[in-house]
């Protein structure tokens, strides 16, 4: 026997559940994973309308009885002052106005990363010319300036289009611009370019992937400000033009009759506050799964 | 092949303009190890990055010329350069975590170079990284293609650094402190490994590190800088085992392992100069126990010694004097 004894430990040594090291998972952050659920149902919902709604949208019922009917089996949400199901409506104008959302959100994010990236690599006059041009962009609030453009423009779908690109370019190219300046710095890109490669492939294949995370997570609020913009022009009478279903028009429309027929505006606010919720949701989930350690 | 001559690069700064270097010469020739030994702010690095045009926007190189064979790199334009950064020349560096993109497969990144300067498809340059991949010692190839930096250890990053670098088959390859941030015995596997793909390609190395022994062990000739300036060059025995200027001596005193025989570290006294305002005469002179009066006057150029060495010391003798009663011993 040795000389030299080690003691026993006196309580066998558990391992906690909570010491065991975990793989992030998307699914394992509750506001990430609440809200792709929520916005999952939202979207299905807006895109199988026709397969859940056996209602024409657009097709006026004048005849008797039809319009301002309340809540029924027939119709969930009841009727309009047109006869038409305000249910069949609401999907139909989530599935317009998150259509149009989620497509007028691609070409300022491209504009953007792209004048950002250049503003940030080179530097010099182009930076300074580009930020000043940002900056008359972002001395105008928002709304305003949407509202203003589409009116110069003219109402309707291809006006929204370019009026949310004008003015939503700024944001993106600001914070990829901020992010370059960063990541310029960093021995990776003095690295390849002492392998000799150009500046736009540095810009494209070693800069971006480093900083587009922030732009994706900025794009989600960016929707939900689009999809805002959207139903305000057509609460305005600027957007998507009548009898095509939007969310705006159909709040506005409803207006007339909210102390009687609540449930024409209501709906409608409610599920432009739900679409926001999920996709802020989603915003702030990314952002914690991106950076860890600041949740 | 390498040729520098007169080099001054100039960084203009708040406080100044400084002489990062100023009037560096430097050969390379063909399959050779140069050593670039000095403290740091000595204008090591900054020399590297002046041969590949990659300085800081602040510096420029104001007189000199950099010839890689026979043609003068520095009036060239950016886009010029990048047809030499990469097939001619390329660079490893210190800190292979951060020299490499962190969101890029490391196949991907061996492969970028042949796809860019040498004209292969996607296909080929796969090949092409395996193959180096296998060349640097890099096990499972296939399997660690498609890894990225974060899941290599530091060794095995710089082996993929080190492939990056071979990945156009240059004919120099600069190297700026390739060492310094891994263990021994890692640093020890990479030096070998260099020494061994620059024995097989014939591959030329500029190899900049403050680590005496390290040049001992990879360089055939070493060029010692001091403030911005070259103070001795010579074979790499010679200047590391009987220094013939007094900031080398200093060096070689305060480096814990040369086959030198001391008694004790000795450190030298005061901080490096100045650039901005640098010492007249000769930079090393307010802290060489050596200085006379014309040290504090007297420009001080490399000098031609026999045995294909120089020096920048006004009194070099004094060096050999210390030198030889150091080997006798107390």
């Amino acid at each position: 026997m040795s000389a030299i004894s080690f003691p026993e430990p006196a309580v066998a040594v558990e391992v906690s559940e909570h010491a065991q090291p975990r793989p992030r998972r998307w699914y394992r952050q509750p506001s990430l994973a609440s809200g792709a659920i929520l916005l999952a149902i939202i979207v299905f919902a807006a895109v199988a309308a026709p397969l859940l709604t056996p209602y024409n949208p657009i097709k006026q019922n004048l005849s008797g009885n039809a319009s301002l009917l309340g809540p029924s089996a027939h119709h969930l949400l009841g009727t309009d002052q047109l006869g038409r199901d305000t249910f069949t409506r609401l999907l139909y104008g989530l599935r317009m106005d998150l259509r149009i959302a989620f497509i007028a959100v691609l070409a300022p994010f491209c504009i953007g990363v792209v004048l950002g990236s250049i503003a940030g690599y080179f530097g010099g006059w182009v930076d300074s010319v580009l930020m000043r041009l940002v900056d008359i962009v972002v001395a105008f609030p928002f709304y305003v300036l949407i509202i203003a453009l589409v009116f110069v423009l003219g109402p309707g779908q291809r006006s929204i289009y370019i009026a949310i690109t004008l003015v939503g370019w700024v944001s993106y190219a600001r914070i990829i611009r901020g992010e370059v300046l960063v990541a310029k710095r960093q021995e990776y890109v003095l690295a390849a370019r002492s392998a000799g490669l150009s500046a736009v492939r540095i810009m494209a294949r070693h800069l971006l992937p480093n900083v587009i995370t922030q732009a994706i997570i900025y794009a989600m609020s960016d929707i939900v400000q689009d999809i805002l913009a959207i139903v305000a022009l057509g609460y305005f009478g600027l957007g998507v033009q009548p009898p095509t279903a939007d969310l705006g028009s159909m709040i506005n429309d409803g207006q007339n009759f909210l102390t009687t027929h609540w449930q024409l505006t209501t709906f409608p606010g409610l599920a432009v506050v739900v679409v926001g919720l999920s996709l802020s949701l989603i915003g702030d989930g990314l952002a914690d799964l991106i950076r860890p350690g600041q949740s | 092949m390498l040729d520098v001559r007169d080099l001054h690069v100039r960084i203009a700064a708040r406080h100044g303009i400084v002489r990062a270097v100023d009037g560096v010469s430097l050969q390379v020739a063909s399959g050779e190890a140069l050593g670039l030994v000095g403290e740091s702010g000595s204008g090591k690095s900054m020399t590297l990055r002046a041969i590949l045009g990659v300085l800081p926007h602040e510096a420029k190189v104001t007189a000199g010329q950099i010839v890689l064979d026979g043609v003068d790199l520095v009036p060239l334009s950016n886009s010029d350069l990048n047809r030499i950064r990469g097939p001619k020349m390329s660079m490893i560096f210190q800190e292979p975590m951060s020299a490499l993109n962190p969101v890029m497969r490391v196949g991907n990144q061996i492969a970028e170079g042949p796809i860019v300067h040498l004209g292969y498809n996607r296909a080929r340059a796969a090949e092409r990284a395996l193959e180096l991949m296998r060349r640097v010692g890099i096990p499972d190839p296939e399997q660690r293609f498609r890894a990225f930096p974060h899941e290599f250890s530091g060794g095995m990053r710089q082996r993929v650094m080190i492939a990056i670098a071979l990945s156009c088959d240059p004919e120099i390859i600069l190297c700026d402190e390739p060492t310094t941030a891994l263990d021994v015995t890692i640093q020890d596997q990479i030096l070998r490994l260099l020494a061994r793909l620059c024995a097989e390609s014939g591959v030329s190395l500029i190899f900049v590190t403050h680590d005496l022994p390290v040049v001992a062990q990879i360089c055939q000739r070493v060029a010692v800088m001091y403030g911005g300036q070259l103070v001795e060059t010579g074979q790499v025995r010679d200047v590391l085992l009987d220094p013939r200027h007094p900031y080398t001596l200093g060096l070689v005193r305060s480096a814990p392992d040369v086959e030198y025989v001391r008694h004790s570290l000795v450190p030298i006294p005061g901080s490096p100069p100045s650039l901005v305002t640098p010492p007249s005469g000769c930079r090393f002179h307010p802290r060489c126990k050596f200085a006379e009066e014309d040290c504090r006057v007297q420009p001080t150029p490399l000098r031609e010694l026999p045995g294909g060495r120089a020096t920048a010391c006004l009194h070099y003798e004094r060096c050999e004097e210390a030198v030889a009663a150091d080997r006798i011993g107390p």
